[in-house]
């Protein structure tokens, strides 16, 4: 298996003048984030908003640079201005009602990635675009529409069409069904399923929606307040979770069980401000099983058995 | 039209017949816009050929006929359709000339303003940060005075005339579209399909001018129609001053001006010019609608 993406460490601070009268502030919107992502596989980004999912893709497609650490794709170090690197690395949005240019007709939008980064002529252009469409399930003859005349689960395939059109090696999906109906969801996932196998891609799939996740991942990365707390296999992390975030986050996705025990783990509080991290564990303010080690400093990732876990107190 | 889609174009005058033919259709579903345009053509036209369609010469003096009334009033002239000025001028004549300078000035001023406005406005929003600052900071300089002094004030540095009062009136006027631009772009530049595009390897003057500015276009154009006319009034405005057009142009704001002692004695003198300012304006107006209703595609149904 090849290594399509691998990042040590990434790192990216912002920060916030907040006036004035007062100290800028340091957000950790992304704290130390380590992973490898092969070709043909699904690296899952789970944890509720806020905790870095969105920065980790925004550097990934390097819309931005990280502070530190360092992202190598297919094996050479990250550069924004290689054309063979913006090829290799494709986004899909959540929202497909703004990541289209409603001023642009289908063909325009597919087209443009090609005209910006080939010399294709414009009939090689247009079959390109034509063959993408099919292959996301979209009509060919479509591609004189402007964008308002889909409906969100067409136009959302019409921003994988787009992603798709440079042949890349590496889709990154910011939550790509979270806006769009679970019906639709489902075929959505379905295309995604289908157009990793057919061409090998690999997916860095950002959700929220563990039963997403669950259904299209092979291996997940669960963050809170900028840092990994748990990550592993899918099917080790989802049977038996080490952390107690990873718990309390699986305890509340709905089952459609209507025998199956239910054992719901409310958290109390706030996920707090990343202007102003609690010492310590950041999970440790609403952590059941917090401890004064936990207070004190912060645990680092280990491996523990199958996965890896940052948490003195793992409760598998 | 989803019989001509899926054929590939040949050549690209086919591609504009069909965007043309696009353009016009949902243009013309605005029966205001329409008349608007009709409205204007007839300007134009008889603005290009004022020499074959005027009776006489604008500034010709009829000595024996000093303030005519129109045909239709008692003591009319078959000569005067619409009646002479105090020095013996046709109404008409000047009115039919009248039209090629406020066109002139209407296009010359809006051309300049827009471009220069719309040019800044969207290196202010992509920019951000302290070329807005200073970029906003001149803008509002300029919005702080009141804008016929402003341009009083350029045109008497620079000289009076025509072409010192456009230019003048297009500074005055620019402010507007820079604000309106800038805010339109902050406005765009976060959505997700600026992302994509830069993801897609689009330079900053590829983002701003094919991804932005298209999306920003509609208030813009508003702005334009309505400046057009404000361009009119201010040049006659400074013509009434004495630093616009200077006599005997037959411009309709000057027009205005020198009729306004004979407004209880001779109503048409100072009905006519204003007459023509206001069906122009209006005519230009209907047309900005329209325009924006056609160039915007969430307004267009499959």
């Amino acid at each position: 298996m090849s290594i399509a993406i691998n990042a040590v460490d990434l790192k990216k601070h912002y920060e916030v003048s907040g006036g004035m009268f007062r100290q800028p502030g340091l957000v950790k919107a992304l704290d130390g984030a380590s992973f490898t992502l092969e070709a043909g596989k699904t690296l899952a980004v789970v944890g509720e908003s806020g905790c870095g999912k969105s920065t980790l893709a925004r550097l990934v497609t390097m819309i931005e640079t990280p502070t530190a650490g360092t992202l190598d794709i297919e094996g050479k170090p990250a550069d924004s201005s290689s054309v063979d690197h913006r090829k290799a690395v494709q986004i899909v949005f959540q929202n497909p009602y703004s990541s289209l240019n409603p001023r642009h007709k289908i063909r325009t939008i597919l087209e443009e990635p090609l005209r910006l980064n080939t010399d294709m002529s414009a009939q090689e252009r247009t079959k390109r675009a034509a063959e993408t469409m099919e292959r996301v399930g979209l009509r060919p003859e479509h591609i004189e529409r402007y964008p308002h005349m889909f409906s969100g689960g067409q136009r959302q395939r019409i921003a994988i069409a787009r992603a798709l059109m440079l042949n890349p090696r590496v889709l990154v999906l910011d939550e790509p069904v979270s806006a769009l109906d679970l019906s639709i969801q489902a075929q959505v996932l379905n295309i995604l399923a289908d157009l990793q196998a057919e061409l090998g891609l690999a997916y860095l799939f950002i959700s929220h929606d563990l039963s997403v996740v669950k259904h299209i991942a092979d291996d997940v990365m669960v963050m809170y307040l900028g840092k990994v707390v748990e990550s592993g296999a899918a099917k080790d992390v989802f049977a038996n979770p080490q952390h107690p975030y990873t718990k309390a986050l699986l305890s509340a996705t709905p089952n459609a069980d209507p025998v199956a025990k239910k054992e719901r783990i409310v958290l109390t509080g706030e996920l707090p401000s990343p202007l102003n991290p609690p010492a310590g564990c950041a999970f440790n303010p609403r952590c059941a099983h917090a401890s004064d080690q936990c207070r004190a400093s912060a645990p680092r990732l280990d491996k523990l058995g199958d996965i890896e876990v940052a948490c003195f107190h793992p409760v598998g | 039209m989803s019989d001509t889609t899926n054929q590939t174009p040949k050549k690209e005058t086919s591609m504009r017949r069909r965007m043309l033919a696009e353009f016009w259709f949902y243009f013309s579903e605005n029966k205001g816009a329409v008349v608007g345009l009709a409205l204007m053509v007839l300007l134009v036209f008889i603005a290009i050929f004022a020499p074959i369609v005027a009776p006489h010469d604008p500034i010709q003096q009829y000595r024996d006929a000093l303030l005519v009334p129109p045909v239709w009033q008692d003591g009319g002239d078959w000569r005067f359709l619409l009646g002479t000025d105090a020095v013996g001028r046709d109404m008409l004549s000047r009115l039919i000339y009248g039209a090629r300078f406020s066109l002139f000035i209407g296009v010359v001023v809006v051309g300049l303003a827009l471009l220069g406005g719309v040019t800044v406005g969207l290196i202010a929003g992509y920019y951000r940060g302290a070329v807005d600052t200073v970029i906003m900071r001149i803008m509002d300089v300029i919005l702080a005075f009141p804008s016929l002094l402003l341009a009083l004030v350029m045109v008497a540095i620079l000289g009076p005339g025509l072409l010192n009062a456009m230019i003048a009136i297009a500074i005055v006027l620019q402010p507007h579209f820079v604000r309106l631009t800038r805010a339109a772009v902050l406005n765009e530049l976060n959505r997700d399909y600026v992302t994509s595009a830069r993801v897609a390897g689009a330079s900053p003057f590829y983002l701003m001018t094919r991804t932005i500015l298209p999306n920003c276009l509609g208030p813009v154009i508003v702005q334009a129609t309505l400046s057009f006319s404000n361009a009119i009034l201010d040049a006659a405005a400074l013509g009434f001053l004495g630093m616009g057009a200077q006599p005997p142009t037959p411009e309709w704001g000057t027009m205005l001006a020198e009729a306004r002692e004979f407004i209880l004695r001779a109503w048409w003198v100072v009905t006519f010019p204003g007459l023509a300012i206001l069906i122009t304006v209006l005519a230009i107006n209907l047309m900005g609608d329209g325009l924006r209703d056609a160039l915007d595609p969430k307004l267009k149904r499959s």
